[in-house]
């Protein structure tokens, strides 16, 4: 009893307090585009990019795409690229992910007043993982440790897909697991979501161009809320599921 | 290069390749020997016929990293090694699948994860069956009911008791070998980092080291200790995903709540030298992105003293309870001889008394110069392992921080070496203890120098088995907590 005692003493008060203001040192997320412009000619950091997320002339990186690796940053001779660790980079439509020079930063993720009104004091979450490589599964997972603590907004995780609102898909979908994918989603009732977790989930990440996948799911349902990273940093999808659903933090 | 060297270059036509048959003896010979098979894999011969190019990765104290190579014709049959050593059972598997070469005489015979035709067709898979009055079974997954990667479980089981299980994987295959031969080879470690995002340090680190040796470029020591940091803190930060998971299943829910925010402290710390709290962009060919500078020495030796203090006293409180000791003890026991003869590797054979460490057996620079404790539990039931977690996160804790208070360490990191053209016609096996055990990779590069094949193993895939043998007999209930006590990749299996 004491030393459960002493363990919780010692435990104090871990939980970030405001996600959407928590400042993660050091975290490579937003690529930036400086003011110094590309050499001429130059596609140095599309060369290096793994997942071509990266188009030039203009200079162009998706977020969709992009697992911020870094591997652009130093091939790039001008210095035009570095990154910042601004984690809300949650958008609700695709083409909403890009960044650029006239777009620096990603739109805020705008309230949907009908998701407000049916989600905005209880979300329940359904993880399905499709080839998703166990780092976006322990970032969904660390939503409701003590630290970020999810749950607090009325978010949680649920076993069954019939008592879940919203399906958090993680990885690129594979062929063997796109039936299984399919019977879960058939399995929740209606209204229910889609929050793509993960360059993965969102485009193929590194995996886009392999003959392994199935992502018709993902043509056939777009999701609603897109999350990205390699894995994404929980803040990110905290931070973009509160904005979606209009809860304060 | 020495016999404990983790990394072993090879031209690639030695030694010659010999008949199928003459291959399999040799194979059975070394095993005889006590010799250990590492790892096998075919791939198509070079030259556009239909044969295939075998490979058998073999590991001795003695001899350290040998090979035995093979020429075969397609769809030709060899007498199985399994039949007499039940450990390459997996692997042979494996090369039946990616080849198509059968193994006579393997009573198991059944695919690893459905790849190539194979895929979508898991429905197809052979489950061995036991039949009997009051005998049931019950299958679970592929999707579970937490937030895990999916794989289908199938208990035969009378009453409440498990009388086998049947782990069938492949859901999570996604073509990791064939991707790495379609990207230049300097441009891989974005990908490899993905083959078990919890693993992305041993993965990536086995890979710069075959790229490395394959480019003729040699590192400087301090890269390496670097890497080795780099390391442990993963074995640290995933050892407690195990231990918070334990917790958590058998309702210690405080130990779930402490284990969970000390990992959120380790991984932070890694993020706050690299940029991603799974080491991700820290490795890469040539050395390593991130540099441990003076701030930083001191930035994790701060966290890792703070983590310390709490780790020791929420152990002692698990430890301690009377609850966790009756739920863990005696649960999931896998004896010394089946582990041994299963061929377990990695954390899950220390645990049945198995004194295995890459780390010791092939240590390579840093580990010969900063050895770790070479740790075993007796026990092989689910205490032994989350006990050994425990003991290991110490190991990794004290050695970290000798490496970091210790000023003459070189942790500086130069800038990376610019790695050329890669060597024509090499072999190269790397060998990297991860968390779970020995991640081992095997690139060989063709008469231009251009990647001819791929070969990546995770520990999981040889470990997979033992689980299965670890709930026998035991209750139904109890799997939970004897699948997180093993904390096996299901991506890394399935690749």
């Amino acid at each position: 009893m004491l030393k459960s005692i002493a363990v919780r003493v010692a435990q104090g008060t871990q939980t970030i307090p405001d996600p959407r203001r928590a400042d993660p040192a050091g975290f490579r997320a937003r690529p930036v585009i400086g003011a110094q412009p590309c050499e001429a000619g130059c596609s140095a950091c599309a060369a290096a990019c793994p997942t071509r997320a990266i188009e030039i002339e203009p200079l162009r990186i998706d977020l969709g795409r992009c697992v911020m690796c870094g591997d652009c940053e130093p091939v790039c001779p001008s210095g035009t690229l570095s990154f910042d660790n601004d984690f809300r980079i949650a958008a609700t439509e695709r083409d909403a992910l890009v960044v650029s020079a006239a777009r620096p930063s990603l739109d805020p993720v705008k309230v949907s007043a009908a998701l407000h009104r049916r989600f905005g004091r209880s979300l329940k979450l359904r993880s399905v993982s499709a080839g998703g490589c166990n780092a976006c599964e322990l970032e969904v997972n660390a939503l409701t440790n003590v630290n970020f603590d999810i749950g607090r907004y009325g978010i949680d995780i649920v076993a069954s897909p019939r008592h879940a609102d919203a399906l958090v898909l993680t990885g690129p979908v594979t062929r063997n697991m796109a039936q299984a994918l399919q019977l879960c989603w058939d399995g929740m009732p209606e209204p229910k979501l889609v929050i793509a977790v993960g360059a993965c989930a969102i485009s193929g990440g590194l995996f886009a161009d392999s003959p392994a996948l199935d992502r018709s799911f993902v043509e056939r349902f777009t999701p609603s809320l897109y999350v990205p990273g390699c894995p994404p940093h929980p803040l990110t999808f905290i931070s973009g599921i509160l904005d979606l659903l209009g809860i304060d933090s | 290069m020495s016999a404990l060297e983790p990394t072993l270059l090879l031209p690639a036509h030695e030694p010659a390749p010999l008949g199928l048959d003459d291959w399999a003896q040799a194979c059975h010979a070394a095993l005889a020997a006590g010799e250990q098979l590492v790892m096998l894999f075919g791939r198509p011969q070079a030259d556009g016929s239909e044969a295939w190019l075998i490979t058998a990765v073999l590991y001795s104290p003695a001899a350290g990293l040998r090979v035995l190579r093979s020429r075969a014709a397609r769809g030709a049959r060899y007498p199985a090694l399994t039949a007499h050593f039940p450990a390459a059972q997996m692997a042979e598997r494996e090369l039946w699948e990616q080849t198509g070469l059968r193994p006579e005489g393997h009573p198991w015979l059944k695919p690893v994860r459905f790849e190539g035709e194979r895929q979508q067709q898991m429905d197809a898979y052979p489950f061995f069956v036991v039949r009997g009055q009051e005998v049931h079974e019950v299958g679970v997954g592929p999707i579970h009911a937490s937030v895990i990667e999916p794989g289908h479980f199938r208990f035969m089981c009378h009453g409440e008791r498990v009388q086998h299980l049947e782990i069938q994987l492949g859901y999570q295959h996604r073509g990791v070998e064939a991707l790495l031969l379609q990207r230049p080879p300097l441009a891989l470690t974005p990908l490899v980092e993905s083959i078990a995002g919890d693993a992305s340090i041993a993965h990536a680190w086995a890979h710069c080291a075959a790229i490395e040796a394959l480019a003729g470029v040699s590192v400087a020591p301090g890269v390496d200790q670097v890497r080795a940091v780099a390391l442990e803190l993963e074995r640290i930060a995933m050892h407690l995903v195990a231990l918070g998971g334990m917790a958590t299943d058998i309702a210690f829910l405080q130990g779930g709540a402490t284990y969970g925010r000390l990992r959120t402290a380790i991984i932070n710390a890694t993020q706050r030298v690299c940029g991603n709290r799974f080491g991700r962009g820290w490795l890469r060919p040539g050395g390593v992105r991130h540099a441990i500078d003076a701030a930083r020495r001191q930035d994790l030796l701060d966290t890792l003293a703070a983590f310390a203090r709490d780790f020791a006293q929420v152990n002692e409180l698990m430890l301690g309870a009377r609850s966790v000791r009756s739920r863990l003890r005696g649960t999931g026991i896998v004896s010394t001889q089946a582990a041994r003869e299963l061929g377990l590797v990695g954390l899950a054979a220390r645990a049945s008394g198995v004194a295995r460490d890459s780390r010791h057996e092939l240590p390579g620079h840093v580990y010969r110069e900063h050895p770790l404790p070479l740790l075993t539990e007796d026990g092989g039931d689910c205490w032994a392992r989350m006990r050994l977690r425990m003991r290991e996160i110490d190991a990794s804790l004290a050695w970290l921080q000798q490496q970091l208070q210790d000023v003459s360490s070189d942790l500086a990191g130069e800038a990376l070496v610019p790695i050329g053209a890669l060597r024509a016609d090499r072999l190269c096996i790397t060998v990297c203890e991860g968390f779970r055990g020995p991640v081992v990779q095997a690139v060989e590069t063709g008469a231009d120098g251009a990647l001819l094949h791929y070969k990546v193993q995770d520990a999981s895939m040889l470990n997979w088995f033992g689980l299965a043998i670890a709930v026998r007999d035991n209750e139904i209930s109890d799997f939970p907590i004897c699948n997180k006590s093993f904390d096996l990749s299901y991506c890394g299996n399935d690749l």
